[in-house]
């Protein structure tokens, strides 16, 4: 099926955008799909949501942008409803994770459950064999071996590798990501070049359907919708000594690291050192407060671990991973545990190890896979 | 896959007919400044006024109404809107002091009606919606079990958009002429697919749209019968007989006027070529493809639309597969499609959730061709067969149970 189209997968942001133009103009056939996850009337008005369509996630502004693209470019385009998987998917696990004290990643999950997957069935259902996407990635194949690899985008400020470790083989075999090779200021010259509207709008960088990153505003108001109100998870701030320091609203408004918000603006009686949170558990609803140097940690564990292109031989592998997309990867051991677990050891010790987040890892510009953290150790 | 210069099959008929070249060519002199204003004292104005009373004249022969009764609007949504909130406007205001009286719809009705009714039902209108057997179709028996001393009006639909299924509105109008009850029918998909005779039904009021007929966009009409008492919604200017005001829509008005003569003269010969391309489709259908069938089958329908199942498959996923093979087609309503919830009339069909998700609406118009009709029978099979091949293993959990 060599005339078969790609689908492309178009947000109504300028790296989708410029993909379908790119590809357009290249002469090879495509399909536009936007992908609607979440109706932004559905909280709109509860407080800390905004009101109807001001979210950034699957505005009406936005499918209208990648409908102009589409339309411009001269290919068939379509909305596809995903809002029942995205919610069963993405936004009930968010929601889970918090309340266990976790922090969530849900464009990870997003991109191997629903965009990788979900999208990638329609767009094979209606004929295309791949999907083409913004993401700053590149896919190669081991000409050897015919395995896929999975190699971090050239314009490292821009790289999203962080979010796609989950991604199969028959996932990446299918994927397309044109943006790898492009630097963002190239992408942009690109867009303008190729005329399209949306070459100058900014970028978006908040979880796309939580309006202004209030996620604590979010739970609240989504609980109320389920018409399940949220748990208490309210409790104790203590030290590492166990001494309460006072009372928290819940634990799901802590995240590891924060310092801000905390209600303790520094240690006291303790001339003024900063306290940020170690840990939160979630059984006992402690917060766990101390001095940044606690937040350093030389080792994780992780749960669900996916190596990309085959797991390592050996029972160690030297890695440079990293544990937040702004992270810069570390040295580190990575080791294989049964029941696809995964121990990090970092050659220095690493600040704020955050449960939930993920642990990817690299060798250079490929990426061997990643885990969720469960952890530090 | 060369998508723009595909020939194309439009097989929605009921979202939307293309305007007849024969429609075009009587309402292109409106456009091109040889009619005024209607309201105006001039010739260009008294030419406008005889093209519109024309074009009266021939929507009340259709339906068996005097021009009088006809009442030009919009579309089919605000023939519906007009003669719902018009009835009840009117009883408000004779019985200002008496409390909120009781109205009566179905579960299948096009949301130009249901959402009216529902709006109603939260201003403290009690309302009662019908349910319809599996078939689709509303029972007379219901109807005169729901009917109240205080009731003020019945709304049922003629056919049903998405199923093409024929109500018993003559028996149904029986009920309400008996109980001395308004009856609005929303006969938008009916007219000029059917014979539809305003005193044969019983009917005091009856919506029809223009564009669902080969006329334009953007005009309808309203039965009134003569006996009826209505309140204007839209205020202003003394057209229509202060029944709806607005300066007429001239081209549109000779476009709807043309579109029922041409039902009126060959209306019964073009169903009956529909209904055939539309058995030999459904046939032809589920020869080829296991685990379909036609919904409604066995029920009277209008003749040019079929609705279909096909198990295993998401049907937004098959209307973009058939469009990039050259196929119009639709999940069901126009108005509803992108929505996540199946549709609401399959479910009031005791659908489930599943299997009304998997539905596709095929409607046939005037310039559908037998060549056409053969051309989807070999492109539909092989579609299907690769959406089930590619369905996810979990399908089942996509779909909230019902």
């Amino acid at each position: 099926m060599s005339d078969a189209p790609i689908a492309v997968a178009m947000s109504g942001g300028v790296d989708s955008s410029t993909v379908a133009a790119i590809l357009h103009a290249e002469g090879i056939p495509i399909v536009g799909l936007t992908m609607q996850l979440w109706n932004q009337r559905r909280l709109a008005g509860a407080p800390g949501m905004g009101e109807s369509r001001t979210g950034r996630c699957c505005s009406l502004d936005d499918v209208h942008d990648a409908r102009r693209v589409a339309e411009r470019l001269g290919i068939p385009y379509y909305v596809v409803n995903y809002e029942e998987r995205f919610e069963r998917d993405v936004v009930r696990t968010f929601v889970d994770q918090y309340l266990a004290g976790r922090t969530p990643i849900p464009c990870s999950l997003c991109n191997t459950a629903v965009k990788f997957d979900q999208l990638l069935i329609t767009a094979r259902q209606i004929g295309a064999e791949k999907v083409a996407t913004g993401h700053y990635a590149r896919v190669r194949v081991n000409s050897d071996t015919g395995v896929y690899e999975l190699w971090r985008g050239v314009d490292e400020g821009k790289d999203q590798t962080f979010f796609l470790w989950g991604l199969t083989q028959e996932q990446l075999s299918r994927a397309v990501f044109p943006l790898g090779e492009m630097r963002k200021p190239a992408v942009r010259a690109r867009a303008t070049e190729l005329g399209l509207a949306v070459a100058d709008k900014p970028d978006s960088n908040e979880i796309c359907f939580v309006p202004g990153n209030d996620y604590a505003a979010f739970l609240k108001a989504y609980a109320a919708e389920q018409g399940m109100p949220l748990p208490d998870t309210s409790g104790e701030l203590v030290t590492g000594d166990g001494r309460s320091l006072g009372s928290h609203g819940g634990i799901h408004r802590f995240t590891v690291g924060q310092r801000k918000g905390l209600g303790l603006a520094t240690q006291p009686g303790g001339g003024g050192t900063a306290l940020y949170v170690i840990n939160i558990d979630a059984a006992t609803r402690q917060v766990r407060v101390g001095e940044e140097a606690e937040l350093h940690a030389r080792e994780l564990t992780g749960s669900d671990c996916h190596w990309i292109s085959g797991e390592p031989a050996g029972a160690a592998v030297r890695v440079e991973a990293r544990i937040r997309n702004r992270h810069v990867p570390a040295p580190a051991w990575a080791e294989p545990l049964a029941g696809r677990r995964l121990r990090v050891c970092f050659d220095e010790p690493q600040r704020a190890v955050t449960p939930g987040q993920s642990v990817v890892l690299y060798q250079g510009e490929k990426v061997l896979g990643g885990a969720w953290i469960d952890s530090r150790a | 896959m060369a998508v723009a210069s595909m020939v194309r099959a439009y097989f929605d008929n009921n979202a939307n007919t293309p305007v007849l070249p024969e429609i075009l060519e009587d309402m292109l002199p409106a456009l091109q400044g040889a009619v005024g204003n209607a309201s105006s004292i001039h010739q260009l104005g008294q030419a406008a006024k005889a093209a519109v009373e024309q074009a009266r004249a021939a929507v009340a022969e259709l339906i068996g109404a005097s021009p009088t009764e006809v009442v030009f609007t919009s579309g089919g949504t605000e023939s519906d809107n007009l003669a719902i909130r018009g009835v009840v406007g009117e009883w408000r205001r004779r019985n200002a002091s008496a409390p909120l009286p009781h109205l009566i719809t179905s579960k299948i009705e096009h949301h130009a009606v249901l959402n009216v009714f529902e709006d109603l039902e939260r201003a403290g209108y009690p309302v009662t919606y019908l349910p319809v057997n599996d078939g689709g179709r509303v029972g007379p028996a219901e109807l005169a079990a729901a009917l109240r001393p205080d009731t003020a009006l019945i709304s049922v639909m003629m056919a049903n958009n998405e199923t093409g299924v024929v109500q018993p509105v003559e028996e149904l109008g029986a009920i309400a002429r008996a109980a001395k009850v308004a009856f609005h029918v929303d006969a938008v998909q009916a007219v000029g697919r059917t014979p539809v005779r305003v005193k044969e039904i019983g009917s005091d009021l009856l919506s029809l749209s223009g564009h669902k007929i080969h006329a334009s966009m953007g005009i309808g009409a309203l039965y009134v019968g003569r006996r009826t008492q209505l309140r204007a919604q839209q205020l202003g200017g003394h057209h229509e007989r202060d029944r709806r005001a607005g300066t007429e829509n001239v081209p549109g008005i000779m476009s709807l006027g043309a579109a029922a003569k041409l039902a009126q003269a060959n209306g019964a010969a073009e169903a009956a070529r529909l209904a055939e391309l539309r058995d030999r489709m459904e046939a032809g259908l589920v020869a080829a493809i296991p685990d379909c069938g036609v919904v409604g089958a066995g029920q009277p329908r209008v003749a040019n639309t079929s609705n279909m199942y096909f198990d295993g498959i998401e049907g937004e996923a098959l209307v973009i597969a058939l469009d990039l093979h050259g196929f119009c087609v639709s999940t069901g309503a126009a108005c509803s499609s992108g929505a996540i919830e199946p549709s609401h009339v399959l479910l009031a069909m005791g659908m489930s959730r599943r299997r009304a998700r998997s539905c596709l609406r095929f409607s046939l118009g005037r310039q559908n061709t037998a060549d056409e009709v053969e051309r989807l029978l070999q492109t539909l099979p092989g579609l299907v067969e690769r959406l089930r091949r590619l369905a996810p293993a979990d399908a089942s959990a996509l779909v909230r149970s019902a």
